[in-house]
């Protein structure tokens, strides 16, 4: 061994054969991840302020942002998926935390048994999903009317069809909070919980004192992904309603579609997408700040 | 061993997890019986729970439709696209937690960034890219994106933070090339995150509806899924057909869900964890 070498120097080098390597090794993901993910996002947010359509192409400014918020259909699709957030989210999380706590302590298969049904509707994909709902919902052969022994056409009144979608929604939207939470209820300390038990506490007080502290960050999880998952509900307005009747279901999601892909006005859509990126990081940021204050981590 | 108590509250948690079991799995039994019912069995508004008579019909017109063809689609892209991701991301997601390098905090909060921003509404420059690269209508417009979405990334780096560093140090002063060590080191250790990446990755490109939707047109490059939505378009009350092509399209992931389900329950629960 040369033993001339200066340490530092050896260092230096040491480094560099590291960053290299790093980078070698990131390589195949960066290429994906830069073209296929990166460079739409910054086309997406550039083409938003240009009239950009099959022939056009020229900068516009602000005007796409100004129009959406004089179009009354995307203030009603605005209002649409922000209630679909709104009456989602809660109820997923709501009844996932129920359901763990009381399949958690289940035995082995009993456990996964149920952990399996809930989270069927997810493997059986969201198409198959929702064509089967679409038959209970139907006004003449569906199921639903059937065993009401009722006449209402669901999907076609503009009361009950976004109702639909949320049911439909939040079936497919459970199954991987259960998972997750019957996971971190797993994990909460037994120690723990037999002590506070020693100490007299109620099953009551041992659940919010203990368990649902130690599983915060899980909850966290659980309201953004669902959060995300919601806004983005696109399949179910497709194939149920079509944003119909009266725009009485029509989400930003659906709408973008629209009027990128029937319309052609891609500007405009992309302009509606920043949109509703932003709308989804304010909701995921007070999330954090609402879910996060509570336990430092 | 200590038995639990039936109280009232438990009791009444039973009946309704039981209900509510009814009511998730039923749709799917509603799939399965609706696609071997009769038309005129169907179009009663008197509805039969069980199939009384059935018949094969509906799957026999399902299949003068490239219904197979749709399937395999869906296969293929979801295999490929799963293929990539595992090579890449473990690669990735090794490095991200096991080297010290410039750039690598910014690098993976970049990763997590793009990780919370919601995936559809890249969409629009998304097609326009792969009209201009001529993938337009092919399965690599639907694989490519898949590949590139952070998530692996982030589950891979998660699973080789637990790669003992000791570990990679002796295998380097035994003389170990990089590769040599990532292959016989690194990658048997992380085995268990690749299997529960490739079920994950598996289904969300077999689902991700809206991106097969905006890149697929012709009739023989649809995948089951679009197949699907495309005879509900065409004949939308003949539920029995319908409800054969959704059949098709369950049964063999609910297959291969019940098979791996172990796996893919941990990898869900891993890439939550200090998400």
């Amino acid at each position: 061994m040369n033993k001339q070498i200066n340490p530092s120097v050896m260092k230096k080098t040491l480094t560099r054969r590291e960053t290299i390597s790093a980078y070698l090794f990131l390589a195949p993901a960066l290429v994906f991840f830069v073209g296929f993910v990166i460079v739409p996002m910054v086309m997406c947010l550039v083409t938003s302020f240009f009239n950009y359509s099959m022939t056009e192409f020229t900068f516009v400014g602000f005007d796409n942002y100004k129009e959406m918020f004089q179009d009354d259909i995307f203030i009603k699709a605005l209002a649409n998926t922000v209630l679909i957030v709104v009456v989602a989210v809660p109820t997923v999380t709501a009844f996932s935390l129920w359901v763990s706590s009381v399949i958690y302590k289940m035995n082995g298969a009993v456990c996964s048994f149920f952990r399996c049904i809930f989270y069927l509707p997810v493997v059986t994909g969201t198409v198959a999903v929702t064509v089967v709902w679409k038959w209970m919902f139907n006004k003449y052969t569906g199921l639903f009317n059937y065993v009401l022994d009722s006449d209402i056409s669901w999907l076609g009144d503009s009361r009950t069809a976004i109702w639909c979608i949320i049911l439909i929604l939040f079936t497919t939207s459970v199954g991987q909070p259960i998972v997750l939470y019957v996971s971190a209820l797993g994990n909460v300390d037994d120690s723990l919980i037999e002590a506070a038990q020693v100490d007299g506490a109620t099953s009551r007080q041992v659940f919010w004192k203990i368990k649902w502290p130690q599983i915060m960050p899980t909850t966290l999880y659980i309201l953004v992904i669902t959060t995300i998952n919601s806004f983005q509900c696109y399949a179910l307005i497709q194939l149920l309603t079509s944003g119909g009747p009266n725009h009485s279901t029509e989400t930003i999601m659906y709408y973008i579609y629209y009027q990128a892909f029937k319309l052609y006005r891609y500007g405009y859509g992309n302009a509606m997408g920043v949109i509703l990126a932003i709308i989804i990081a304010v909701f995921s940021a007070l999330q954090f700040k609402v879910a996060g204050k509570k336990n430092d981590y | 061993m200590k038995r639990i108590k039936a109280t009232p509250y438990k009791v009444i948690a039973a009946v309704v997890l039981a209900a509510l079991a009814f009511f998730f799995i039923f749709p799917l039994y509603w799939i399965l019986t609706g696609s071997v019912k009769t038309a005129a069995v169907i179009n009663d508004a008197v509805q039969q729970w069980f199939p009384l008579s059935p018949t094969l019909d509906n799957y026999q017109r399902l299949f003068d439709n490239p219904a197979l063809l749709w399937l395999f689609n869906s296969v293929a892209m979801a295999v490929l696209a799963m293929a990539l991701t595992c090579v890449t991301a473990s690669m990735a997601g090794y490095a991200l937690a096991k080297k010290r390098f410039a750039g690598r905090a910014l690098l993976f909060s970049i990763f997590i960034c793009a990780m919370a921003l919601p995936k559809q509404v890249i969409l629009i420059p998304l097609l326009r890219e792969m009209s201009f690269l001529n993938l337009h209508d092919s399965m690599w417009a639907v694989i490519l994106p898949t590949v590139g979405w952070p998530f692996g990334v982030f589950l891979m780096k998660q699973f080789s933070e637990n790669i003992p560093g000791e570990l990679l140090e002796a295998a380097r002063i035994d003389g170990a090339g990089e590769i040599r060590m990532f292959t016989e080191i690194v990658l048997p250790i992380i085995k268990p995150g690749i299997g529960a990446l490739a079920i994950f990755t598996f289904i969300n490109c077999w689902n991700d509806y809206f991106l097969q939707l905006i890149m697929l047109n012709s009739r023989t490059k649809l995948t089951i899924s679009l197949g699907i939505a495309k005879l509900q378009a065409e004949m939308s009350t003949d539920f029995g057909l319908i409800m054969a092509g959704a059949a098709l399209a369950a049964v063999p992931i609910i297959t291969i869900f019940l098979m791996f389900q172990k796996y893919f329950t941990k990898g869900i629960t891993m890439g939550a964890v200090k998400g």
